[in-house]
C-alpha cells in the first residue's frame, strides 16, 4: 500500500494533494504552452519555405539575371527587378535621412528637458499617433495633398536647377521625391520611440558631470549623451530603414510605378514592395512565380536589415547594462 | 518535476533520535547556489505543536533553510540540495516525491505581505479552492480569518481588495490565506520585518495562538521575538574560513536554555550583541 | 570653451568673471540655436498629423451619412452608395486574425515568461517573433497567398485573416511576455507556497493580473491589423457584396475591407468614389484611434503593486 504524506493530519484540515486531474491539466497546459512557442519558430521557417518553394521554378529560370535585368514585359516573359530593387534603396534611403534627422531631433528635444514634462507628453503623444494613422490613409493624403503642394516647387527648382542630377526631370505627378516623404513620416515614430529609449538609459550622473564640468546643455547632450547613447540610435535608425523598404502603401500610391533608375527625385520609380502590390492580384501563372522571386529578394533584404538592427540593439543593452553596474 | 501525489514504502524514516515528535526533520549537509555553497552541516529538528525559531545574523543562510523545508527553493535556478528533510518520517527530497504535495501541507507566510490581487474573501478561499473544497466555504474563510485574528477588522469589507489593507492586515490576510487549508506546519520567514511595533504584537500573539494547532517555524531577526514565542531556538552563524560565506548551525536548544546559558561561545557572544 | 576661460583668468582683482547670460558667446548662440532647430523640427513634424486629421474631417466628413454603413460601394457613374460591406469585411478578418493570434501568442508568452524563460528554445521564439515585428506586411500577404489562396482555391476573408494574424503575433506575444513578467514575483510565490501547480499559479494569479498589459497588446495588434491593406490586396481581394448574402455566409468569397477599398478608389478618376475613399479614411482612422486609446486607457489600469 502507498503511503501519502497525509499522515495524521489534523482532523478538519482539508489539504490534500493535487488531484490527478490537477496534475493531468498542469502537464497538458505546459506542454500547450511549449508547443505553441515552438509553432513561433516552425512559422517563421514555414514562411521562408513557402515563399522560396513557390519562387524555385523562376529562380531556375531566371537566375542571378532578374536581379539585374531592367526590363519588366510580362507579355514577352522578360522579368528584371533591378529597378524595383534600386527604387527601394533610394526610397529607403531617402526616407531615413529626413525621418531619422527628424527622429533624432525629436527624441533630443523630447528628453532633454527642453520642455515642461507636461508639454513632452503631448508632443510624444502625437508623434506616437503619427504611427497609427494606416499607411493607406497616409497614401491617399500623399495623392490629393503632398504631390499638389510639392509640384510648383518641384518645378521651379527643376527649371532652374534641372543640370543637377536630383533634378533633371519634372515632377508630373507621383514621383520619388512626395514618395519618400511622406514613407519619412511614416518611419518617424519608430525612430524616434527607439532613440528616446536610448537616450532615456543614459544614466543621469553622466550628464550631471558633463554640466558639472561647465558643459552647456548641447555640449553635454553632443559630447557626452549622444555618443554614450550611440549605439542605440544607430540600431533606431537600422530598424527605421527596415521598417522602410518594407513599405508597402503609401509607395504603390505614390511612387508612380514606372520601371526606372534615375537619380532624380522627381521622377516616378517602382519599388519591390509596390510592385507586389500593384502586380499580385492580376498576375498570371507565369508572372506569380516571378513575383515571388521578387518577394523572396524583399524578405531577404528586410531579414538582413532588421537581424543587423536587432543585433545592435542587443548590444546597446548589453553595453548599458554592463556599463551600469 | 516528478508528478505523484504517494510515496511508496521503502523510503524509510530515520528514527527520532531525541525521542520527542518531530514533524520535519531536516539535515543539511551541503546546499548549492550555483556554485556557492550557502549552508552546510546543519541538523534542524522541528518539533510538534511547537514554535521553532531560527535567528543568527544576515546572510547566514536561515531563509534557504527555512524554504528547504517546504522545497520552495526549488525554484531557484541551479539549487542544490544534499541531505534530507523528514517531514513524518518521509523525505521530501525523495525523487518521487511532488514538491507541489508538500507545499500543501506545509504552508508559507513570506517577510513581505503578498495578497494577490483580489478581494479579501477570494484570497483566503484561494487555497480552498486550490485543494477543490466545495463545502462551507463562507465558514471556512471566516474561521481563518478569526484564526489569524482579522476578522472583526475586515468582516464587512471581504469583496474589498486585498492590496487595500494596512500592511499588518495584509500580513495577518497572508496567515489567514495560510491556515485556511489547515497545514500541519506553518513556515514563516521574518513575519513581522515589515511591520509596526503594535502590528508585530498582534502576529506574536497569534503564533502562540496557533501553536495549539499548527508546528510553526520562524525566520526571525529580532531576538526578544525569539524569547517571547519559541519554545526551540536554532542558532546559525556564517563561516568564512574557507574563503566563501557558508551558513551553518552553531546552537540548537530549548529557548531559555539557549539565552540563558547557551554552549556555543559565538551564540554567548551573538545574543550579547557582540555582532550582529 | 576657450572664451571664456580666458576672461575668468585674468586675476586684476577687479575684473568679475562673466555670469550673466549673453547671446554674445558663441557657445551660448550655438546652444540656442540647436535648441531653437530642434523644437521646430519637432513641431513641423506635428504638421503631418493635423494635415491628415484636417483632410479626412474636411474631406470625409462631407460625405458622413448613415447610408455609408447599410449600403455597398456604388460604380463609377453612379452616386451615393456606402461601404457597410468593407466594415463588415475588416471587422471580420480582423476577428479571424485575432481568433488565431490571440491564443497562439498568449500560451507562447506564457511560456516565454513563466516555464522557460531562460531555456534556448525561449530565446529562439523571442528571436524569431522580433523578426516578425519588422516582417513587411506585404510578405505576410504573400505567405497567406501561397499558404493559403492557392490551396482553398479562392480569395477568401479567412486567408486575408491569416495575413493579418502573422502581423498580429509578435505584438500580442511580445506584449503578453511583457505584462507577464510585469505580475510582481512575490504573489506568485505566494500561491507556489500554498502548494498550486505552475498551471494553476499561471490561471489563478498570474495571467488575471497581467490581463489588463496583455489586452492593450491586444488592442494595439487589432489596431495595426484593422489599417493594413497590403496583407489583404491579393488574400481577400475585394468584393462588392455583403459577406452576409441571402442568410448565407459567404465566407469563402473575396472579401471587400475598408483599407482596400481607400486604395481602389484613391486613383480613379470618378468623383464620388473619392468622396467614397476619403469617408472610408475617416471611419478606418476613427476606429484605429478608438481601438488605440482604448488600449492605452487599459495601459494605465495595470496593477503594478
Ligand atoms: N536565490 C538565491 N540565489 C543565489 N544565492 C542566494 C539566493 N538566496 C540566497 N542566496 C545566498 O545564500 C546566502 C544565505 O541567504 P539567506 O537569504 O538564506 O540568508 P538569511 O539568513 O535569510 O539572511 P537575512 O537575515 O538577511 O534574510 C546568502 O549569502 C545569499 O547571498
Ligand atoms: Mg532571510
Amino acid at each position: 500500500m502507498a503511503i501519502t504524506l497525509e499522515g495524521d493530519v489534523p482532523i478538519d484540515s482539508v489539504a490534500s494533494p493535487p488531484s490527478r486531474l490537477d496534475i493531468a491539466g498542469d502537464r497538458t497546459f505546459r506542454g500547450l504552452t511549449y508547443v505553441f512557442s515552438w509553432m513561433t519558430i516552425f512559422l517563421v521557417l514555414y514562411i521562408v519555405y513557402e515563399i522560396a518553394g513557390k519562387a524555385f521554378p523562376a529562380i531556375q529560370e531566371y537566375g542571378f539575371g532578374f536581379v539585374t535585368g531592367t526590363t519588366w514585359d510580362a507579355n514577352r516573359g522578360e522579368f528584371g527587378v533591378f529597378p524595383e530593387i534600386w527604387g527601394t534603396l533610394y526610397s529607403s534611403i531617402l526616407a531615413l535621412m529626413l525621418g531619422g534627422f527628424f527622429g533624432v531631433s525629436i527624441a533630443i528635444f523630447l528628453t532633454q528637458d527642453f520642455l515642461p514634462p507636461k508639454l513632452e507628453v503631448v508632443f510624444k503623444n502625437i508623434v506616437e499617433l503619427l504611427a497609427a494613422i494606416p499607411s493607406v490613409v497616409y497614401g491617399l493624403w500623399g495623392i490629393y495633398v503632398v504631390i499638389p503642394a510639392l509640384r510648383p516647387t518641384a518645378n521651379w527648382v527643376h527649371e532652374h536647377l534641372g543640370w543637377i542630377p536630383f533634378f533633371e526631370t519634372s515632377l508630373s505627378g507621383p514621383g520619388m521625391l512626395p514618395a519618400a516623404m511622406v514613407l519619412s513620416i511614416m518611419i518617424l515614430p519608430t525612430i524616434s520611440a527607439v532613440s528616446r529609449d536610448a537616450l532615456c538609459s543614459v544614466p543621469h550622473r553622466l550628464k550631471e558631470a558633463a554640466f558639472g564640468l561647465g558643459a552647456t546643455r548641447w555640449e553635454a547632450i553632443l559630447g557626452v549623451i549622444l555618443p554614450t547613447s550611440a549605439t542605440g540610435i544607430f540600431g533606431a535608425l537600422v530598424l527605421g530603414f527596415g521598417r522602410a523598404l518594407g513599405e508597402t502603401m503609401a509607395l504603390a500610391m505614390l511612387v508612380g510605378n514606372s520601371n526606372q533608375v534615375s537619380l532624380s527625385l522627381f521622377s516616378p520609380a517602382n519599388t519591390l514592395a509596390a510592385l507586389l502590390a500593384n502586380n499580385f492580384p492580376e498576375a498570371g501563372k507565369l508572372e506569380e512565380g516571378v513575383l515571388m522571386y521578387a518577394a523572396l529578394i524583399l524578405m531577404a533584404i528586410t531579414l538582413l536589415v532588421n537581424l543587423v538592427g536587432t543585433a545592435i540593439m542587443n548590444r546597446a543593452q548589453r553595453r548599458l547594462s554592463g556599463g551600469e553596474r | 518535476m516528478i508528478m505523484t501525489n504517494t510515496l511508496d514504502s521503502s523510503i524509510v524514516a530515520e528514527p527520532n533520535t531525541n525521542g520527542k515528535n518531530v514533524v520535519i526533520d531536516c539535515k543539511i549537509r551541503n546546499l548549492y547556489y550555483g556554485k556557492f555553497r550557502a549552508v552546510r552541516d546543519s541538523h534542524i529538528p522541528v518539533e510538534e505543536g511547537q514554535v521553532t525559531a531560527f535567528i543568527g545574523p544576515s546572510g547566514c543562510g536561515k531563509s534557504t533553510a527555512l524554504r528547504c523545508l517546504n522545497r520552495m527553493n526549488d525554484l531557484v535556478r541551479g539549487f542544490r540540495f544534499d541531505g534530507h528533510v523528514h517531514f513524518r518520517g518521509k523525505d521530501i527530497y525523495h525523487r518521487n516525491v511532488d514538491p507541489v504535495a508538500v507545499r500543501r501541507y506545509i504552508g508559507m507566510v513570506f517577510q513581505q505581505p503578498n495578497p494577490f490581487a483580489m478581494s479579501i474573501y477570494n484570497n483566503v478561499a484561494f487555497g480552498l479552492r486550490l485543494n477543490r473544497v466545495k463545502d462551507d466555504i463562507p465558514e471556512r474563510v471566516e474561521s481563518a480569518l478569526r484564526g489569524a485574528a482579522l476578522w472583526d477588522e475586515v468582516k464587512d469589507k471581504l469583496k474589498n481588495s486585498g492590496l487595500s489593507l494596512s500592511g499588518g492586515q495584509q500580513q495577518r490576510l497572508c496567515i489567514a490565506r495560510a491556515i485556511a487549508t489547515e497545514p500541519t506546519v506553518l513556515l514563516m520567514d521574518e513575519p513581522c520585518s515589515a511591520l509596526d511595533p503594535i502590528a508585530t504584537r498582534r502576529i506574536e500573539e497569534l503564533m502562540t495562538e496557533l501553536k495549539e494547532k499548527y508546528t510553526i517555524a520562524v525566520v526571525t531577526h529580532n531576538l526578544q521575538q525569539a524569547q517571547r514565542v519559541a519554545d526551540k531556538t536554532a542558532f546559525m552563524y556564517v563561516d568564512t574560513s574557507d574563503g566563501g560565506r557558508t551558513g551553518y548551525l552553531v546552537e540548537y536548544e530549548d529557548t531559555g536554555q539557549l539565552f540563558e546559558d547557551p554552549k556555543e561561545e559565538y551564540t554567548k557572544q551573538y545574543i550579547r550583541g557582540e555582532f550582529s | 570653451m576657450s572664451n571664456q576661460i580666458e576672461i575668468t583668468h585674468s586675476f586684476a582683482g577687479v575684473d568679475f568673471p562673466q555670469l550673466e547670460r549673453s547671446l554674445r558667446h558663441p557657445r551660448t548662440l550655438v546652444s540656442s540655436l540647436l535648441s531653437l532647430l530642434t523644437g521646430f523640427v519637432t513641431v513641423v513634424a506635428c504638421v503631418p498629423l493635423f494635415s491628415v486629421l484636417f483632410m479626412l474631417i474636411y474631406r470625409g466628413g462631407k460625405r458622413l451619412s448613415l447610408s455609408l454603413f447599410t449600403q455597398t460601394p456604388p460604380s463609377a457613374f453612379e452616386s451615393g452608395g456606402g461601404f457597410g460591406n468593407a466594415i463588415v469585411g475588416t471587422l471580420t478578418m480582423v476577428g479571424i486574425a485575432a481568433l488565431i493570434s490571440v491564443p497562439f501568442g498568449v500560451l507562447a508568452a506564457v511560456f516565454l515568461a513563466e516555464f522557460g524563460p531562460k531555456s534556448k528554445t525561449a530565446s529562439a521564439v523571442r528571436f524569431c517573433a522580433k523578426l516578425l515585428t519588422g516582417f513587411p506586411s506585404i510578405l505576410a500577404g504573400v505567405f497567406a497567398y501561397a499558404a493559403v489562396v492557392l490551396m482553398t482555391g479562392s480569395y477568401s476573408a479567412p486567408a486575408g485573416g491569416v495575413a493579418l494574424s502573422i502581423l498580429m503575433l509578435p505584438i500580442v506575444m511580445l506584449t503578453a511576455e511583457e505584462s507577464i513578467k510585469m505580475v510582481p514575483h512575490k504573489m506568485k510565490e505566494a500561491a507556489i507556497g500554498m502548494g498550486a501547480t505552475q498551471t494553476q499559479v499561471v490561471w489563478r494569479v498570474t495571467l488575471p493580473s497581467a490581463m489588463p498589459g496583455m489586452l492593450t497588446g491586444v488592442m494595439l495588434a487589432v489596431a495595426r491589423a484593422s489599417g493594413e491593406t497590403a496583407p489583404l490586396l491579393f488574400t481577400a481581394l475585394n468584393s462588392n457584396y455583403w459577406i452576409m448574402q441571402d442568410g448565407n455566409l459567404a465566407l469563402m468569397e473575396p472579401t471587400a475591407s475598408l483599407a482596400v477599398l481607400i486604395f481602389n478608389f484613391s486613383g480613379v478618376p470618378f468623383e464620388s468614389q473619392i468622396e467614397l475613399a476619403w469617408a472610408a479614411a475617416l471611419v478606418l482612422v476613427l476606429i484605429v484611434l478608438a481601438v488605440n486609446i482604448g488600449g492605452q486607457v487599459l495601459s494605465r489600469k495595470r496593477v503594478t503593486r
